[in-house]
């Protein structure tokens, strides 16, 4: 076990690294977008003297690398500064946002992930059969459409057609739990619709590749059912390219979904992204890109970490 | 259905003594209306002379739902900011200003109860209503007002508003209910100028600042809570100073996505949206539970051209370019039919003192094509820059226009510019552009902003000596009948000598649900009868 903290302490530190090579990149490209940021803040009809001000007010007149250590200290401290349009400060602005695009995401994972997973073993059980068929056009097609244009239908039919679920997504703090879930129930599915079918197939292709495997025939030939044949002997040694796949598919439900959240009205950290970008609002627009990256690599180090779990050769190193 | 407003304006008149003088045919409708308001007749007053209410009485109650387009997460209360339509809708309800703009297009009160000219109108004395009071319970002074005026103006200012107000000169307070302006020319329009949205009347902070941050108004709505760029939920602010506010709540949602807001509008999710996609207008009237409302407004598009910049310097070119232009199949095709026909001045028929019947331009490539005859510039070829941000469908119009312009000779070659920074980086630096114009309340405060030789945003780099004097005359003439021939004879001047193609001005095209209930008449300052809808409609039972 004292192996496995060890490893994942190795992997923090390592992803530290990342995220630190990542934030100078963060903070150098957006320092090459174009335009003066005191200029774009004050609009048109700002003096020269008001540019000035404001300059020097914001620091802008340190050399770049200054700027980037003293942004870098208050990350560390998760103080990202003040949003330069409103004045308010970073995590104000998007620590609401975050925590909606969370919760977004946790919903849409925990539909997603066991349904993908089942699915996967079922069509992999019923290999090459109709329903093994359909089930992969049917994945394929939701995958396959943009996001805006699955969110469209689910919209056209579940709140215009049938009137059973509200077309847009607005929350309010006093909406109960269950109001919660209903209200975000099509956003919910329009993310569940397009991460399921990289999962199932992978969980499918997986499976179907051990197949093959003597241990598999041993299984078989001593009389096991088709579904434990699949379930007891070959999903754990399939486990590692799934958790990867998965772990994938959850970054993207937190980073990726802003056409989502623009169809049903979500207030997530992608619309405020955006927002930022057209208002040159580079504090917010450096702490969200700051907070995607970090996710990724959590992300990917969760995965790496279930990979070995569930592998004793990777969990006993020679 | 979309044809109610206009239909509506053709309404009987109550019969009154007032009534008769201005039937004696000395007096437009509207330049009685004007009168009636620099005279300081109140709202009720003055809309009681002109209107008959033919609906039921209104009745409180419900919550009142709205998406509104344009919002973003960096919106904020600082009126000077104030540049979306999250911003300038919200503000009405919870921030109250000195005057407003009646549904009919006159001009009414909001705080000032009154208001009185000297007589060369450099100095305006407005009176304050006593019964205001602000969302926290203090009541509303000449003090809170003069603070948020000045908000406005002197150096440290950062308001958009600040060329508004350059002429004034002094901003005090008279007592506790009235306030002076002082100007260093004489000014007609300044009761008018007090309905711009920055000029929102915030509490003060005792240091002669205002108090903005905190998001308190006199407004008919209170705040509860909300996000910027999300929603706002706001409950009556009982006691409010004037008639109406008559839901209990109301909800705001910033519902930027087209297809999200009509949706919510079709599954009543919203009851009311700001903004409807032409595109795909015809189909959301089919549903009978929607009722489209189209509104003629002083909002338009213009086309530029540098009249110091070849070929645009003489004025032969410039007239040909404005005869090359089919406005009948431009407003059939880009503007869906919603959509005032422009005449290359910029007055429009939804402000006061517009001129009528001055002559329509219309298509005509053969008079184009002897104008540049006359000119020596036959066959020119121009670059016209447009950007898909400017309005849905301005690349398409320059498309759609150049193609009219070939029949008279013209080459126009349309240069798709980007939108990002397209006000910033080609409009007032290409010679010859397409222009997005939101709603100004007078000909005189366009005029000064945009058509003065010496504006900042002269936007043609169009220099008239007679124009620019006629301007000055005009705008401190309170004789409503001269001040009304000058704008005749200036909008003659920006049509024939002008370096300004107005293809048309656009409508407001927004959307309610049937069981909203509107006046007669919906203001053409802002969407939503002048962004005052929710105070101004109800729900019927």
């Amino acid at each position: 076990m004292s192996d496995i903290l060890g490893l994942v302490a190795k992997r923090l530190g390592l992803g530290l690294i990342i995220l630190l090579v990542i934030s100078v990149i963060i903070f150098f490209m957006v320092e090459l977008l174009p335009g003066d940021i005191a200029q774009a803040v004050l609009g048109q009809g700002a003096t020269e003297e008001n540019v000035r001000n404001l300059r020097e007010q914001m620091g802008l007149n340190d050399p770049a690398y200054v700027r980037y250590f003293h942004w870098l200290r208050g990350a560390l401290m998760l103080d990202f500064g003040r949003s330069i349009v409103t004045q308010e400060t970073v995590m104000g602005v998007i620590g609401e946002r975050f925590r909606n695009t969370m919760f977004l995401a946790t919903y849409a994972a925990v539909i997603a992930v066991p349904f993908a997973i089942t699915l996967g073993v079922v069509v992999a059980l019923l290999r090459n059969t109709i329903f093994d068929r359909v089930a992969n056009v049917l994945t394929l097609t939701s995958i396959s459409s943009p996001e805006f244009f699955l969110g469209y239908i689910l919209i056209l039919f579940f709140s215009v057609k049938w009137g059973m679920f509200p077309a847009i997504a607005s929350l309010s703090d006093s909406m109960s739990f269950w109001d919660l879930l209903e209200r975000t129930f099509l956003p919910a599915l329009t993310l569940v619709l397009v991460v399921t079918a990289h999962m199932m197939r992978m969980t499918r292709a997986a499976i179907i590749n051990l197949l093959a495997s003597p241990y598999i025939e041993m299984a078989k030939l001593k009389g096991a059912p088709p579904w434990k044949v699949i379930v007891r002997h070959a999903l754990p040694n399939a486990w590692a390219p799934i958790i990867n796949v998965i772990a994938l598919n959850l970054a993207y439900l937190i980073t990726g979904v802003v056409l989502v959240e623009v169809v049903f009205v979500y207030p997530g950290i992608g619309q405020a992204l955006v927002d930022a970008v057209s208002k040159r609002d580079f504090p917010v627009v450096q702490a969200c890109c700051l907070i995607f990256a970090a996710t990724f690599i959590l992300l990917n180090l969760a995965a790496d970490v279930g990979a070995i779990l569930t592998n004793p050769r990777l969990r006993h190193p020679k | 259905m979309t044809k109610r407003n206009q239909s509506r304006t053709k309404r009987a008149y109550a019969t009154t003594a007032l009534d008769s003088a201005a039937r004696s045919g000395s007096m437009s409708r509207r330049s009685f209306l004007n009168s009636a308001a620099i005279a300081g007749i109140g709202v009720g007053a003055a809309s009681g002379l002109w209107t008959t209410r033919a609906q039921a009485a209104p009745q409180k109650g419900g919550t009142f739902r709205f998406g509104a387009h344009d919002g973003n997460s960096s919106d904020t209360h600082d009126p000077g900011t104030y540049v979306s339509r999250q911003q300038i809708y919200l503000a009405h309800q919870y921030r109250s200003y000195l005057t407003m703009i009646n549904p009919d297009g006159s001009l009414g009160n909001d705080l000032a109860t009154g208001w009185e000219p000297n007589g060369d109108a450099t100095v305006w004395t407005f009176e304050i209503t006593p019964n205001a009071t602000f969302h926290s319970g203090k009541p509303v002074t000449s003090e809170d007002v003069v603070n948020s005026l000045n908000f406005h103006r002197g150096e440290k200012s950062t308001s958009a508003a600040k060329t508004l107000l350059t002429s004034v000169t002094d901003i005090r307070a008279d007592g506790d209910h009235t306030i002076v302006i002082e100007l260093d020319g004489g000014n007609a329009d300044v009761p008018w100028l007090m309905t711009d949205y920055h000029f929102a009347v915030c509490p003060s902070d005792g240091e002669g600042g205002i108090d903005w941050k905190s998001g308190d108004g006199s407004g008919p709505y209170k705040i509860d809570d909300g996000d910027w760029g999300v929603q706002f939920r706001l409950s009556r602010h009982e006691g409010w100073h004037l008639e109406g506010a008559y839901f209990d709540k109301l909800v705001m949602l910033v519902l930027n996505d087209p297809n999200a807001r009509q949706t919510a509008l079709v599954t009543g999710d919203v009851d009311a949206i700001s903004l409807v996609d032409l595109k795909t207008k015809s189909l959301l009237e089919r549903d009978r539970a929607i009722e489209i409302l189209s509104v003629p407004s002083a909002a338009a598009i213009t086309m530029p051209m540098f009249c110091d910049t070849a070929p645009f310097t003489d004025v032969n070119v410039r007239n040909a370019m404005k005869l090359a232009m089919d406005r009948d199949e431009i407003i059939e095709k880009i503007a869906f039919g919603e959509a005032t026909k422009g005449n290359d001045f910029h007055h429009s028929p939804a402000m006061p003192y517009f001129p009528e019947g001055i002559e329509q331009r219309d298509y005509d490539p053969d008079m184009a094509r002897s104008l540049l005859k006359k000119a020596g510039a036959e066959g020119i070829r121009v670059n016209l820059s447009s950007a898909d941000s400017v309005f849905s469908g301005a690349v398409d119009m320059c498309v759609l226009y150049a193609e009219q312009a070939r029949k008279a000779g013209i080459t126009v070659n349309v240069v798709r510019e980007p939108n990002d920074g397209y006000y910033s980086d080609v409009w007032l630096k290409k010679p010859f552009t397409v222009v997005s114009w939101g709603a100004r309340p007078t000909p005189d405060v366009l005029y000064s902003l945009a058509y003065k030789s010496d504006a900042t945003w002269n936007e043609s780099h169009w220099q008239n000596e007679e124009f620019n004097k006629l301007l000055i005359r005009a705008k401190a003439e309170l004789d409503d009948k001269l001040r009304g021939e000058m704008y005749r004879d200036m909008a003659l001047l920006a049509r024939n000598d002008g370096g300004t193609i107005i293809p048309f001005f656009n409508n407001f095209v927004y959307a309610v649900r049937s069981n909203v209930a509107t006046g007669e008449d919906l203001a053409p300052s802002w969407e939503l009868d002048g962004a005052r809808g929710p105070s101004r409609w109800w729900f019927k039972s």
